[in-house]
């Protein structure tokens, strides 16, 4: 009963530490006209509009769909605003989706942004709270120890999380919207960087950018521009409770289940074998290896070893995060969004240098929270 | 309605229904109880109002807003008064629960899924509202100036009354016939009866809104089930359809806006199909008391309907779980049989800036 | 005259400074009222839920997989296991400890979930998996329902906790 959706636009800013050359919706307006130029469309084409960022603190900005209905051409439109912690740009751009896929609306542009710099994101996480201990020094602090359980259960050497972060860096350099370029990047230079919450160093960390995602999402009878859509196979959001007895915070349930429903829709039973591409949301390094367990493309505790063969490299069986991921740039409400979209330009074979030869389907995930909220879809070059 | 006659009418593709629908007592301020303890009871008599767990729920979804409660992530734990486990597919806007509903029910229509749970919170107690949303508007323009929403509401009063639209009276008799009719409302935070001519006695906050023109500063959450399929014949003998269901926005330059009228609100309405048949009952989502002339205008609401039984938004105003609200009371004037048809309403943003609409009809 | 004078000169706007200052009360609620209660006794006060049987420490309000409120009480000691942890060496905003600090996650004695606390009186390079730590409590006269009542956790000589103890709790 439900109907076909494909992304049929892309479009993402340079994402920086700082864009001090736009305003927000300056910002936001930038992705959005690039999405719709992909799509060969105006704003008038688009029925209705939904956004997605992090928490509102993060710019001081409440409920901002209301000052930015304007600048996205949403006046007389529907509006909607979706809000899932880290995960939001891929909820947004699911919910985007179900707009199509419900048969209610036939082109519906999805946006999702963060300007950090207009506020300060590490005090909108740690803002004091009286009932808790003031020692959370931002998300670094929390996913850390989870990482050294990680570390502790699989047996994984302590260069693997380095790995990742050399390995994402040089895929950044492929990939013009990328905040971070390091040519110079190698182990040595990672290793030197200053340990932030042991055992997590500075360039294992994601940095803090300004920047915005946006897509154009489609019905099947009202398809335009001139890369072809990328076909949604299967789509799944999945929340467990931040904090219960006995809960598996290194390989939540929640991404298992995601991962197994929307692999289920696609008709996917071997993810390593026939997924051509991925991008994860891979803030800290280590949650590479983790995520791939979690993911399935490898049996519980192997993760590492994957990494450490090269199989998740531009060159390997599994190129993970080709764009240079969360750990290049991060405008953490549309990280999240820029992981789908990049799955989108890969299908389409618009990815330019970051181009996987051939990549007829591919994997987004995003998670949020407490690593308790996902979303994710598998788009596909062919019509499901 | 004619101007908005033009867009093509969206046909419901599946039928959903309100299979059941809970609300706290509305309070000036609940220091009693955290936010999952101010739910937790809510959800639970969602449940139990029809025998169903949250293990016969297929996806959930929520409304609330960080702001009001003053910390990031506050729908995180609110979660926690559910109990998803195993994992459950789950979403949230930081919009009005209205639109979480909407959400809800746009899934329900790809006919994957069968029932749903949608609930907000709002506490309004913890801060200064005056302050806190004054941040929803222009970051660079506006916010700085820090213009409270009582200000804002009062200008959109002022040009009613300069174009002949609206009068102090028509203010003060609709406050005095909301909080009349909150005398019948249980879960309603400020009821009494008061005639017009006293209420005109009131000092003015801002000119031209006295304090009777002004919703109340309220701490409450709602919870709603809905149902498709055959789910929706096993959890109600009798039960309450959505037939239409849209929303849309405005710009949020006030002064690029006629104020006096809500074109948002009349084009949902065409497109909701409010104007199909006759309606009975409007549950409409207007804090300020002059804002439901607005709203019945450009709903094409005769006089006959009843507008707010429930007291509406001047009896109990939960910023966040307020526009889900009317759609709960709404649904339960058709499922008593007091009314057929009804449309509800839910609104976002200063001056009406975004509105939604949703038309129930019973069998 | 200034050299500086239109707008094409000076160049876009690129910083509005807006101050933004708001306070709230916040509300424990019935549990972790409980709780905080308990702190001012000088003693941890976890809540059983009806349904699972586990103790959650603090409760706010439910249990979390169950969606019931959790309402028995249960006195814990004050003794638990670091579960796992990170040592904090960044500054930040409203940072009130020295760092580098060890944050940890600890698991109370009776409990069944960890939470995060301080650890201190050891080097930060000494911090293992499965330490024994014990609470540290600020004088009794200065005992108030607030974690300021714990000044922190430190290592209470107890031999390390075996991993498969605690290895379901991270
Ligand atoms: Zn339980």
């Amino acid at each position: 009963m439900a109907e076909y959706c494909a992304v049929i636009g892309v479009g993402q800013t340079h994402h920086k530490s700082k864009r001090d050359d736009v305003s927000i919706a300056g910002l936001v307006r930038e992705a959005a006209k690039m999405a719709l130029a992909d799509a060969d469309l105006t704003w008038t084409d688009i029925d209705a509009v939904v956004i997605g960022k992090a928490p509102d603190m993060f710019e001081g900005n409440m409920m901002p769909e209301l000052y930015l209905a304007p600048a996205l051409g949403a006046v007389g439109k529907p509006m909607f605003r979706v809000h899932t912690a880290g995960s939001v740009g891929g909820s947004t751009s699911l919910v985007a989706a179900h707009l199509i896929s419900s048969g209610i609306h036939k082109r519906v542009l999805t946006v999702a942004y963060e300007k950090q710099s207009d506020s300060d994101a590490m005090w909108a996480l740690s803002v004091p709270q009286p009932f808790a201990a003031p020692l959370l020094a931002g998300a670094g602090g929390y996913f850390a120890p989870h990482i050294r359980a990680y570390m502790r259960r699989s047996g994984a050497p302590e260069y693997i999380g380095r790995m990742v972060a050399v390995k994402d860096r040089i895929n950044a350099l492929r990939n013009p919207y990328a905040h971070l370029h390091l040519p110079d990047i190698d182990m040595k230079m990672v290793e030197d960087s200053m340990m932030l919450w042991d055992p997590l160093r500075y360039l294992e960390a994601c940095p803090s950018s300004d920047g915005a995602a946006a897509m154009v999402l489609a019905a099947e009878d009202s398809l335009s521009g001139s890369y072809p859509p990328a076909w949604i196979h299967g789509m799944a959001m999945r929340s467990e409770p931040t904090m219960f007895a006995g809960r598996d915070q290194v390989n939540p349930q929640a991404g298992r289940d995601c991962s197994a429903d929307v692999y289920a829709q696609a008709g996917i039973t071997n993810p390593r074998a026939e997924i051509d591409v991925a991008e994860v949301y891979v803030p800290f390094s280590w949650y590479e290896p983790m995520w791939l367990e979690n993911l399935g493309f490898c049996d519980l505790g192997d993760g590492w070893k994957l990494t450490e063969a090269g199989a998740t490299a531009f060159e390997g069986d599994i190129p993970w995060n080709t764009s240079g991921g969360v750990l290049s740039s991060n405008p953490i409400g549309a990280s999240g969004m820029l992981r789908f979209l990049e799955v989108a330009m890969q299908v389409r074979g618009q990815a330019g240098e970051h181009q996987i030869d051939g990549a007829r389907r591919a994997l987004g995930q995003a998670y949020g929270g407490g690593s308790q909220f996902f979303s994710m879809w598998v788009l596909g070059s062919d019509k499901p | 309605m004619s101007a908005a006659a033009a867009t093509a009418k969206r046909a419901v593709r599946r039928p959903v229904s309100i299979a059941s629908f809970a609300q706290s007592e509305n309070v000036r301020q609940d220091d009693q109880h955290n936010e999952v303890e101010m739910l937790m009871p809510v959800v639970a008599e969602v449940f139990a109002n029809i025998g169903i767990t949250k293990n016969d729920i297929d996806f959930i979804c929520s409304g609330s807003s960080d702001y009001l409660i003053g910390g990031p992530f506050s729908f995180v734990t609110a979660l926690d008064a559910v109990g998803v486990w195993p994992p459950m597919p789950e979403s949230h806007t930081e919009m009005d629960g209205a639109w979480a509903l909407y959400e809800a029910w746009a899934l329900l229509q790809e006919g994957e899924i069968d029932a749903a749970l949608v609930y907000s919170f709002g506490r309004s107690s913890p801060g200064n509202l005056n302050e806190i949303l004054a941040l929803q508007l222009d970051p660079y323009y506006l916010a700085p100036l820090w213009p409270d929403p009582v200000s804002l509401a009062a200008l959109q009063a002022r040009a009613l009354i300069d174009a002949g639209k609206g009068s102090e009276e028509d203010f003060a008799a609709i406050a005095s016939r909301s909080r009349k009719d909150a005398l019948s409302n249980p879960n309603a935070q400020v009821a009494h009866d008061i005639p017009v001519e006293t209420l005109l006695r009131d000092e003015y906050v801002v000119s031209p809104l006295r304090r009777h023109a002004l919703p109340p500063i309220t701490d409450g959450a709602a919870a709603m089930v809905l149902a498709a399929g055959d789910k929706a014949r096993e959890w109600s003998d009798k039960p309450v359809w959505i037939s239409g269901f849209d929303h849309r926005i405005e710009t949020h330059s006030l002064g690029a806006r006629d104020l006096t009228s809500s074109p948002s609100t009349a084009k949902a309405a065409d497109v909701a199909g409010v104007a199909d048949g006759p309606i009975d009952v409007a549950e409409l989502h207007a804090p300020f008391a002059h804002q439901e002339m607005i709203l019945k205008e450009a709903l094409g609401l005769d006089d006959g309907v009843t507008i707010n039984p429930s007291g509406g938004a001047l009896a109990a105003n939960p910023i966040m779980s307020a526009g889900l609200i009317r759609i709960g009371e709404a649904a339960a004037r058709i499922a008593s049989g007091q009314a057929a048809r009804a449309v509800a309403h839910a609104t976002s943003g200063p001056c009406l800036q975004q509105n939604l609409v949703c038309v129930l009809e019973g069998e | 005259m200034s050299a500086r004078t239109t707008t094409e000169e000076l160049g876009p706007v690129t910083t509005l400074a807006t101050p933004i200052r708001l306070d709230f009360e916040f509300t424990p609620g019935v549990a972790q009222s409980r709780f905080l209660r308990g702190l001012e006794k000088g003693k941890f006060v976890g809540q059983r839920c009806p349904t699972c049987g586990k103790v959650y420490v603090p409760s706010r309000g439910s249990c979390p997989t169950d969606g019931v409120p959790t309402t028995e009480d249960v006195d814990l000691g004050n003794v638990g296991t670091v579960t796992t942890y990170c040592v904090v060496n960044v500054p930040f905003a409203g940072q009130s400890i020295e760092i580098p600090y060890i944050c940890a996650q600890v698991l109370l004695d009776g409990a069944n979930i960890s939470f995060m606390g301080l650890i201190q009186e050891i080097p930060t390079d000494e911090i293992r998996m499965g330490m024994r730590v014990e609470a540290v409590w600020v004088e009794p006269e200065e005992l108030t329902p607030s974690l300021a009542s714990v000044r922190y956790f430190r290592p209470s000589g107890e031999p390390d906790a075996d991993y498969e103890t605690y290895k379901d709790y991270l």
